[in-house]
């Protein structure tokens, strides 16, 4: 039997991007070389990975802390920087109340502390920059999506891109100097003068839509649960085709 | 090892009940698909076995709930490192749907697809033997939405990205094909015991 096996609707899109099976399968040690606050809650980990085999902009990896008794905790983040910064990446953590990784993070590291990693992981989340963006995040959401921003940058790519990002508030917006043009914020707690203060909505969705480039937008949406569910469906009421939005969901 | 200046963890209880690498999530039930949550209510649910079977078939709703009813108690685990412990999912066990089909003898392998197009790919001796479940009620509760209701395949023994949700059916086949996640660098089996994450582990 040589059958393939073909789904009946459209999401399952064979893998766009490879996955290196070494890279993912193989735990390297990583240095902290610089640690900078973005918010009161968020501060950016840089990390130099000196053997690291590259990534795309929206790739996660696993990285993990190991206690002296070898107890371990392993979590997934998304890389925040560019592809092109070789030897380095750099990751956007979130203070999460009583969390054991992002506290250690917080807490306790500092320059020269060395943690482990594993990636880049996942090629479902991944924009190599191809085909026009509509990115939509919220929180620390927006790192994944911060990454696919500074790769259009850097490369000075002329595909399409647009960044629709929500936060509480002015000072909580993460990477809120490096947005131009291209970045819409919403704010939902408070707002700068003449602001509007409110939950994502259609109005934000609308315009993007419509001003769609040819062949269409492809949806990265990024944040928690609730926010990820609210995006989606806005996009979808907007007319975004539902096997054209990919989600990353923080649990 | 590598011992993380400072890092002293959670408290920790031993419990053998936890795989490797994984931490109790207590209460939390993490949402982590990457598709958009459809709107698919029991009217329109139904769920096909086909492929290397003597006769295939669909079921509605009303079709599947005629069958024996049966429950899962026990743990799930994600391989984004969390398990839930205790949890109840009621539904039908798999192999009520397969005894109706009857597996072809050189059927060793299924595909199993949502109704939004989301597949991924099991060996036969996963889903059989009281080991995997169509399952639409948690806790006594229809299945919320976002964690694949009005139904979604239950195969707690492996990692959750292999427990389909919106389960739409089993392609049945005589040999293993990657489905989405794995196409994307997962693993092709997923055992959290044996730390089966990603393609290589």
């Amino acid at each position: 039997m040589t059958e393939t096996f073909t789904p009946p609707t459209r999401f399952a899109v064979p893998g766009r991007i490879a996955v290196s099976k070494r890279a993912a399968a193989v735990w390297q040690t990583a240095t902290i070389t610089e640690i900078h606050r973005e918010t009161p809650h968020a501060a950016t980990f840089r990390l130099a990975v000196p053997a690291w085999a590259g990534h795309l902009p929206g790739q996660h990896l696993m990285l993990r802390l190991t206690a002296e008794d070898g107890y371990v905790a392993q979590r997934h983040y998304s890389i925040a920087s560019a592809p092109d910064d070789a030897g380095h990446i750099e990751l956007t953590l979130d203070h999460v109340e009583g969390g054991e990784v992002s506290g250690w993070f917080h807490t306790v590291a500092k320059p020269g502390d060395t943690v482990e990693v594993r990636g880049p992981l996942s090629g479902f989340f991944a924009w190599p920059g191809d085909r026009p963006a509509l990115l939509v995040g919220a929180g620390s959401g927006v790192v994944p999506l911060m990454s696919m921003v500074r790769h259009h940058k850097a490369r000075g790519l002329d595909v399409p891109l647009r960044l629709l990002v929500s936060a509480r508030s002015p000072e909580e917006l993460i990477y809120a100097r490096e947005y131009g043009a291209e970045t819409t914020p919403v704010f939902t707690r408070s707002a700068p003068e003449g602001v509007r203060v409110g939950r994502m909505a259609a109005a934000h969705v609308a315009p993007l839509l419509a001003e769609q480039p040819p062949g269409g937008w492809e949806a990265y949406v990024c944040g928690s649960n609730g926010f990820a569910e609210h995006a989606s469906r806005l996009l979808v009421a907007a007319g975004q085709p539902v096997h054209r939005i990919r989600i990353e969901r923080f649990g | 090892m590598n011992v993380t200046r400072g890092f002293t963890g959670r408290p920790r209880v031993p419990n053998a009940a936890l795989p490797p690498g994984q931490y109790d999530a207590g209460d939390d039930w993490p949402v982590l698909s990457a598709e958009v949550t459809p709107e698919l209510t029991p009217a329109d649910w139904s769920f096909r076995v086909d492929g290397l079977v003597e006769e295939p078939r669909s079921w509605s709703w009303e079709q599947a709930h005629e069958l024996p009813a049966s429950a899962y108690e026990g743990d799930i685990h994600c391989v984004t490192s969390w398990s839930k412990f205790g949890v109840r999912f009621g539904g039908v066990a798999l192999d009520a749907f397969l005894d109706v089909v009857r597996l072809h003898v050189s059927a060793t392998h299924a595909v199993a697809y949502s109704h939004t197009g989301y597949t991924t790919n099991l060996p036969l001796a996963d889903l059989t033997g009281g080991r995997a479940w169509i399952a639409w009620e948690f806790d006594g509760e229809p299945l919320a939405p976002e964690h694949g209701g009005p139904a979604r395949l239950l195969v707690p023994h492996l990692y959750f990205w292999k427990s389909a949700k919106w389960i739409a059916g089993l392609r049945i086949l005589d040999h293993d094909e990657p489905g989405f996640w794995e196409q994307n660098g997962y693993h092709a089996r997923g055992n959290p015991w044996e730390e089966q994450r990603y393609s290589g582990d």
